[in-house]
Order: C-alpha cells, then structure tokens, then sequence
C-alpha cells in the first residue's frame, strides 16, 4: 500500500441547513483509480467541489500529500496539482485544439507571462504529445467547436494533464459518450492511473466496474460503503438505496 | 453552355476573388491599422479646418475609452458602466496643474487671495488644499493623470473580483462610483470647481493652449497616442493574453481551475482600461480647455459604452469608429433636434445590440459588395444572348461558405 495523496478529515457542509457532506474521511492513495458513485444528490460533485476549493467546508479538512489544503483558493489547488474536469464538457470552443491546450500549459500563470508567452518547441513538443495521449493529434488546427461530444471530454482531460497533476478529479467523464469512446476512455484512464491518482465519478457502473481499484458508494453525504467493486455491488445496503432502484 | 462567360473563367474568377479574400486575419488588421493611420495623420488634417479638428481631436479622446471598453468588456466580459469616473479623473489631474499654472499670482492679483484658483476664491478658501499641492509639478501631474484613475480601478477590481462579484453587480457597482464621483465633485465646489469643472485653462509651461497652432499640435499628439493605444492592445489581444481573456469572458471557471488567479487577470484588465480612459481624459483637457462633471457621471459612462458597442465591443480598430460616428450623431442631434438625442442614442443602442452584435467590426463589407455585384451581373445576362450566369452565383457562394471561418475571424480585424 503507498502513501496516500487526498486525505478528507471529517468533512462537512451544509446548504441551509441541508447536510450535504457528512463527516465524511476518505482517503486516496498515489497511483490508485478511485470511483465515487452514488444516487443523485449524494454529494459526489460537491465532494470534489470541497476538494478543488469551490466550496469551503462547514467543518473538516482536506490534506493534499499530508498539507493541509482547506480553505486555498481554486488556482492555489490546482498549482499544487489537484486537476479537475466538470460534468458538462468544458472547452474553450473559439480556440483551436492546440490553444485550448496551450492555455493550461503550466507557464507560470500570470497576466504578464501570457502577454510575454512564446511558442517555444518545447510547448508545442508537450502539447502534441498530450493531444495525441487523448486522440486528438490530427485535430490540433481545428477549433474546439467543431469536436465531437466524446472528443471534448478528452480534450478538457488532455487540457489537464498538460498541467501535470498528480490527481486527477473526473465528473462523469463518459456521460453522453458512444461505446467505442467509452472503451478508449477506458484504455486512457488505465494509461493514466500509472503516475496519477484520479477519482472518478460516475453514474456508469460498467464503466466504473472497468477502471475503479476501489469504489466509494456514497449517500446522503455519507460513505455507504467502500471497496472493490464486487464486494460493493454484493452489499445488500448498496443495492438497496442504489443498485436496487 | 457557349455562353460569353465559360465555366473556367467563371470558377478561376472566383478563386482570384477567393485569394484576395483570403488574406491572413492580422496582416487585414495592419492593413487597416495603417488606413486608420494616413486618415488620422493625413487625410484629416488636410480636410478639415482648426475648429472641425479639434472637434474631430475632441471625439477622439473618447476613442481612447471606446479601446479600454473594447480590452476590459468586449474581450476580458468585465461591463463597467463607471469609465467616464477614469476619464474625469485623468481630466481633472491635467486640469488641476493647467489650472494652477492660469492662477499665478500676476494673473489674479484682484482676488482676496492672489495665487489660488478664481473658484476657490470665491468659495472663500484663503490657503490651497493640499491635495492640490503636488499639482503644481508637470511630471507629479503627469503620472497621476494614468496612476490616479489606475489606484482607483485596482482598488475596486481587486476587492470585486476577489469577492467574485461580476457580471451586472460590478457594473452596478462601477455606475454607482460614476454616480458618487460627480455628486461629490459639484457638492464640493470650494475644492473641485463644482457644477462648472475646472475652466479658463492657458498655458501649458507658458506653451499657450488656446491657440491654433497648439491645438493642431494637441490633435497630433491625441492622434499618435491613440495609434500607439491601439497597437498596444494589439499586442495583448495576438498574445495568449488576449486569448486568455476571451476565455476568462466565455468559460471563467475553466479558467479559474485551469490554475490562473482570475481575480487578477480581471483586475490588470480592468486598470488597464481605466488608464487608457484617463490617457483619453487628459488628452480632452488639453484640446477642449477644461474639464467638468459633466462627463464624469452616469449618462457620459453609457454613451461610452455605447460608442463601443456600435463599433464592435472586440474589435479595437471599430472602436474608433464607432466612437467618431456615435459623437458625430450626438453633435448633429444636439444642434439640431436636441430633444431627439436621447431617443436616437437609445434606438442606436437597442438597433446595434439586435441587429449588429458585432457592431460595425460586424458587418461584412465584401459579402454585401460581392452580392451586389452577382445582383449586377445577373440581370445584366437576362438580356438577350447571355443566360443567367447561375454558375458564378454558386460557385460565389461556395467560395462564401469556405471562407467562412476567414470570415469569423475578420470580425475582429475591423
């Protein structure tokens, strides 16, 4: 077992008076491919909104290699190395392929380095081997408007890890994807779980049956259980209040 | 089809037209930049009399607010009804030294106290506030004119945008400043000049201002500033800056996740603007020999923004235009049907943001002349001995639909 990376100590928020995250401790470990599932308003994005900062928590803390996280602002995370893609495809759709990519390039990111930016071999050399690890390599001169739906998902995926992160924070990355892109996002996340820690949350249990080391039922805000996958979808209190419906 | 006009010639006239089409986005926009140039410098100068240029010098110094728009809403999505707060501000700096420089002691030796501006001799003020003091000192005044406005618009943007308040509450926020500014500046008349601003300005170093040389020499350096402003918004706008400020304005979560602190993207933006309003300020003051509340508060910031809308609130160059046709409207209105100008501005606005949402940077003028032309030619060959020539109207058309993206693009370049 490694050490792990994310860390969540009795987190909790409440939305007017609404628990959606209750002392909540999970634990993630370097390299490993989590799963949070769960019925609707489990609180699996709002999870991984407390752990990218845009939510605070109640009460609780989140530790990122042992550093003790709550409260950082958004970018602060993310330089830190916590990536996160959202539910619905989120690209810039104006920018051609290249330049989404080059956009997440981690040049330091200040207003003065983008005005003093140059596309040195060195950019363009990272971001068309990141376009060609997401399937995009001959589409980096088209704009992102004109992708596909399954296309975009990686995009923003390839979009992350040109920022190098050592976790990776997916939300539903094969809702709305055909099969085939389901299977290639398969073999991508396989690729990726050596050297990332990634958590996925997905409503797919094929999908999720496929790539999770372990998953996290979650419900009401709490965990219901947690394991590998069979021993999860063999819980008779999991397939009650999920599984079941 | 033995017709005068075979397919050949059709299609390879319409690729000659579709590689002139074609021209790359940024060497149009030099192209144009470089027409603006020769009007500004040459064509203007040369066509127009002292009293028409300075006018023309006058309208120009809102150009320089039309570009900060352009920056700070147009690409970065931050709408801030407030510019007119920077421009009177870089305004009021120039004036306050200009005002100084009239009251020299020889020159109001018949006020109570000699040596202080006529308004505050007659608001009975026997000492000058200090905050005048440092005015006395051309190059004080000369960075306060951009480092006023600039303090100003840090200090909102970074309490704004670090809270995330955005979208309609900032520009709540900024026509409240306006509206703030210009209450305080007429209620403290002692201090400011109230209602009237600051006026019978002369001399610059004993350069006198008023005269026609001086002004031509003013339009010059208002028209070489405002070129220089529009190449330094080039600059960030070809940049991954300005690629990065589109995105802020379209997907600023993704952005904000992405690693970029977008408060201060925000706020460089947004002082940004606010300095090139004030440049535009004191540029006014020079030209127009005072400066007031009038064009501090609520109704001039909207008219600003407005003059960008018409021009296209993205496209740098169209913001000069539309800044010349909006102020040529309002003086033509206001001279003759002043009780109109209100209407026509309101129309223009509602007209532009329906019609032309990228104002005139929007409007295509090849697709409307080559359309014009294949209108031309076609009834033309209805006579007889020449059937309809369908064959270039298709082939125009699908060139058309290729050059779409080209043509997207060209949003930007006018």
């Amino acid at each position: 077992m490694s050490t792990p990376i994310l860390e969540t100590d009795k987190l909790s928020v409440s939305f007017d008076g609404f628990k959606a995250i209750d002392n909540l401790s999970i634990t993630v470990d370097a390299d490993e491919v989590r799963a949070i599932i769960g019925p609707n308003g489990a609180g699996k994005t709002t999870l991984l909104d407390l752990i990218s900062g845009r939510t605070a928590p109640s009460a609780g803390h989140v530790r990122f290699k042992g550093e003790d996280f709550t409260g950082l602002r958004e970018y602060r995370i993310v330089r830190a190395g916590i990536g996160r893609k959202f539910q619905t495809p989120s690209v810039y759709e104006s920018l051609t392929v290249f330049e989404n990519l080059e956009m997440s390039y981690p040049d330091p990111r200040s207003w003065w380095s983008a005005w003093r930016f140059r596309r040195s071999p060195d950019v363009v050399a990272a971001i068309e081997e990141i376009a060609e690890q997401v399937y995009l390599g001959d589409r980096l001169r088209d704009r992102a408007e004109t992708l596909g739906h399954g296309q975009k998902q990686w995009l923003e995926i390839g979009a992350l890890l040109i920022q190098r992160p050592q976790l990776l924070m997916l939300d539903e990355p094969v809702a709305g994807m055909s099969v085939g892109d389901r299977e290639k996002t398969v073999e991508l996340l396989a690729k990726l779980s050596k050297g990332h820690a990634v958590i996925v949350v997905e409503h797919d249990m094929e999908f999720v049956a496929k790539i999770a080391h372990r998953v996290t039922v979650l419900h009401q805000g709490r965990i219901l259980a947690e394991g590998p996958m069979e021993t999860v979808r063999a819980d008779p209190r999991v397939i009650e209040v999920y599984l079941g419906n | 089809m033995s017709t005068s006009l075979s397919p050949a010639a059709g299609a390879s006239a319409v690729r000659r037209w579709t590689t002139q089409v074609i021209v790359d986005t940024r060497k149009r926009q030099n192209m144009y930049f470089v027409l603006l140039a020769i009007l500004l410098l040459a064509v203007f100068p040369a066509s127009f009399n002292i009293f028409r240029l300075n006018l023309l010098g006058k309208y120009l110094t809102y150009a320089f607010v039309s570009l900060g728009l352009v920056l700070c809403w147009g690409n970065g999505g931050i709408l801030s009804l407030g510019q007119g707060v920077f421009f009177g501000l870089g305004g009021y700096c120039m004036a306050m030294f200009l005002k100084l420089e009239a009251s020299a002691p020889a020159n109001t030796s018949i006020q109570s106290t000699p040596g202080i501006p006529d308004f505050m001799d007659w608001n009975q003020l026997t000492t000058l506030p200090a905050f005048w003091v440092p005015f006395r000192s051309f190059a004080f005044t000369m960075c306060a004119v951009v480092l006023v406005p600039a303090a100003l618009a840090f200090v909102l943007g970074a309490a704004m945008f670090r809270r995330r308040v955005g979208g309609v509450y900032f520009a709540i926020i900024t026509q409240a400043v306006a509206a703030i500014l210009s209450i305080l500046i007429i209620g403290r008349q002692g201090y400011t000049g109230g209602v009237n601003g600051i006026t019978d300005l002369r001399t610059l170093h004993g350069w006198d201002i008023r005269t026609d040389s001086a002004k031509l020499i003013l339009y010059y350096v208002n028209a070489a500033c405002l070129l220089g402003g529009i190449a330094l918004g080039f600059s960030i706008l070809r940049s991954k800056l300005g690629r990065l400020l589109v995105a802020v304005r379209d997907r600023e979560e993704r952005v904000l996740f992405t690693g970029y602190d977008v408060a201060s993207i925000k706020t460089f933006v947004f002082v940004l603007a606010a300095a090139y309003s004030a440049v535009g300020g004191a540029m006014f003051t020079l030209q127009v020999g005072f400066m007031s509340p009038s064009f501090v508060g609520i109704v001039p910031s909207i008219e600003m923004v407005i003059s960008a809308a018409v021009g296209g609130r993205s496209s740098l160059l169209g913001a000069i235009y539309g800044t010349l046709l909006v102020n040529f409207a309002k003086t033509y209105f206001s001279e003759s049907f002043p009780e109109l100008w209100l209407f026509v501005i309101g129309a223009l606005f509602i007209a532009v943001v329906m019609l032309f949402p990228n104002g005139l940077a929007g409007i295509d003028l090849r697709k409307f002349i080559y359309r014009m032309v294949i209108r031309f030619r076609n009834r033309d060959s209805i006579k007889p001995g020449r059937p309809p020539s369908t064959l270039l109207t298709a082939a125009g058309e699908a060139a058309l639909a290729t050059n779409k993206d080209a043509r997207s693009d060209s949003a930007g370049a006018l």
